[in-house]
């Protein structure tokens, strides 16, 4: 079975400017998450997977298919675009019936499969009402339906809870988490919220700058048993981090000012906790606050923000 | 129908043709025309000539009705290409205000709202969008133009035996001087709508482009004595090409009549071709700047 995404040497140029630069890669996972500051190209790959922006070199495949033969490929895949995008004088039923014929539904398939998507994003209620009127909120999800009405085997969701309040967003997140676990298709969620990516995704692609900086399986991650540790510290100096360096653990430090630091540390799998507290005790260093932590989507966001060039984890 | 079920499930049914998959968007566009009651009286009224040129085509020919309305003769008028000349410059006029009246509302609620990407993320190109915008126009224009033309025709080949082989070359001309004005209408309406959010200033900017360039071409003629900027009076040119194909250059004609020309201020026919053309390919370009998945910002 092919991969779903394959990026091979992709270059995307807009207005002058390269917005993707030579990303390479392969994309297998049943949700993939897209991170990266505004800017770092995650709308521009999307646009490139549905055929918007042509690659300027390289080539980039969905399910094996190249996207310059866009118009099959566009049968399977499902996109919810960023911003606005609805008709709003139409009834949220009839849009979404509307777009699913154009996505090749004979018309009462599309109507059967409309009410079905509204009722499973739970605007049911709401599937008579012309979507100039319907809230944010209820735009958001008007969008997810007409992306899953023709049941694609692909969904790209451009920033799906943007905008949202905290329950609209717990509703959104729990929705893509129900159409991940069902199976049936794959997903590709852009996002720069982190937790959004963290609670939905097995597999996360971080772009900075047009490159792939990470690129790494999130459960493998969280499998992985590194011992990480977090420190809030009074009167902890760069001779304490040193001394924990010198345990051959990896250390980043943090001052808040007023003496009171975050200490971050990832111990190798031979050193013990106490070596930590030991150090602490010769420093004259206290430790008002200890979590442990696995090396979470914000670490590995943040090693590769500050990273130049290379990508973290897979080729 | 199970759409109480919250649950997920692929579609595995069949799906239509590609080819006429373009069809989806008159089907909605003319369905929610039609939701306006206005629209509908408007295009039944724009039946009303026909049904009247349809009696005076039976009238000249039935003795009897004649007789009942006590006309004692009919004339030839209704023989001649100055009445199919008069119908399709009748008809083409109701034609600009129904394109005024519908195309503003064709491309531009799909703008506004950002809804284009949604269409061309799916199995369907920028091509088949205009061309499925553009079918709800060329649909509604041709029922007010060439189908009562050739309907007019057939009556009156009907009735007199002979005419119709006759005068052939009439019902082509109908055929082809409508599907020129549609062509160019729709065309029009389409960019317009494409680049303006608002309708009342869409519809204004169509009628703009028709009047202004009409008192544009007209000044010109007047100040200048020569007739060259009449290209920008897209209804006189169409107007040379309806002249053109209903051969009515030879005589001093009815046409000529309406647009109070004289000798030697008419452009040549190639010019009112060419001017259409570059009309129509001024708006295809617009569309073509316009209609894209993704606006890129240079």
């Amino acid at each position: 079975m092919p991969p779903v995404i394959e990026l091979d040497r992709l270059v995307v140029r807009l207005g002058g400017r390269t917005i993707l630069d030579g990303l390479t890669g392969t994309l297998s996972g049943r949700a993939i998450g897209l991170l990266g500051p505004n800017g770092a190209g995650k709308s521009t790959l999307i646009n490139a997977l549905l055929g918007f922006h042509p690659a300027a070199s390289g080539a980039v495949r969905v399910f094996g298919a190249d996207v310059r033969e866009a118009k099959a490929l566009r049968r399977l895949i499902g996109y919810m675009p960023e911003n606005d995008a609805f008709i709003s004088h139409m009834t949220g039923v009839r849009f979404v019936r509307y777009m699913a014929e154009l996505a090749g539904l004979p018309s009462e398939a599309a109507l059967e499969r409309a009410h079905e998507a509204f009722f499973y994003v739970g605007l049911g209620e709401a599937r008579y009402r012309k979507l100039g009127t319907y809230s944010l909120g209820m735009k958001q999800l008007a969008k997810l339906a007409q992306a899953i009405a023709h049941g694609p085997r692909l969904l790209l969701l451009d920033e799906p809870t943007n905008g949202l309040d905290p329950p609209a967003r717990q509703r959104m997140i729990r929705l893509i988490r129900e159409i991940r676990d069902a199976g049936q298709m794959h997903i590709l969620i852009s996002s720069h919220l982190l937790r959004d990516v963290e609670e939905t995704c097995e597999e996360v692609v971080i772009l900075k700058q047009g490159r792939i900086a990470a690129h790494c399986d999130l459960e493998s991650e969280r499998r992985s048993n590194r011992k990480f540790v977090e420190l809030e510290t009074v009167g902890a100096a760069t001779s304490f981090t040193d001394a924990v360096q010198g345990l051959g653990a990896e250390c980043a430090f943090y001052p808040n000012g007023h003496g009171i630091a975050r200490v971050k540390v990832v111990l190798p799998d031979e050193v013990e906790m106490r070596a930590l507290f030991r150090l602490a005790a010769e420093h004259d260093v206290q430790i008002r606050r200890m979590n442990y932590r696995r090396d979470s989507l914000e670490d590995i966001f943040l090693a590769a923000m500050k990273e130049e060039g290379g990508v973290r984890g897979r080729p | 129908m199970a759409v109480h079920k919250r649950a997920y499930r692929p579609y595995e049914g069949p799906l239509t043709s590609e080819r006429w998959r373009f069809l989806v968007l008159p089907r909605y566009g003319l369905l929610e025309l039609f939701e306006s009651r206005l629209l509908t009286v408007f295009t039944v009224l724009c039946f009303v000539p026909f049904l009247i040129e349809a009696s005076a085509i039976y009238i000249a020919y039935s003795p009897a009705a004649r007789a009942l309305l006590d006309i004692s003769s009919a004339g030839d008028f209704v023989r001649k290409p100055d009445f199919f000349f008069a119908t399709l410059t009748l008809q083409g006029g109701l034609a600009f205000l129904l394109t005024a009246w519908v195309a503003p509302v064709l491309v531009s609620p799909d703008l506004v709202n950002g809804a284009l990407p949604l269409y061309l993320s799916r199995p369907f190109t920028r091509a088949e969008y205009v061309l499925g915008k553009a079918t709800v126009l060329l649909t509604l224009l041709s029922a007010i133009t060439w189908l009562p033309g050739l309907v007019l025709f057939a009556l009156e080949a009907g009735l007199a035996d002979g005419w119709g082989a006759q005068n052939i070359r009439i019902a082509a001309a109908v055929f082809a001087g409508s599907a020129v004005w549609i062509l160019v209408l729709t065309l029009l309406g389409l960019a317009l709508s494409a680049w303006i959010r608002w309708r009342i200033v869409a519809t204004g900017a169509l009628a703009g482009v028709f009047f202004m360039g009409a008192a544009f071409g007209e000044m010109w003629r007047e100040v200048l004595h020569e007739p060259w900027g009449r290209l920008a009076n897209l209804y006189y040119l169409v107007g040379l090409v309806w002249r053109s194909l209903f051969g009515m250059f030879a005589r001093r004609s009815m046409a000529q009549e309406m647009f109070n020309d004289g000798p030697g201020r008419d452009l040549p026919t190639w010019a009112a071709w060419a001017g259409l053309a570059a009309a129509a390919g001024l708006s295809m370009w617009l569309l073509d700047r316009r209609l894209r998945g993704r606006e890129v910002v240079s």
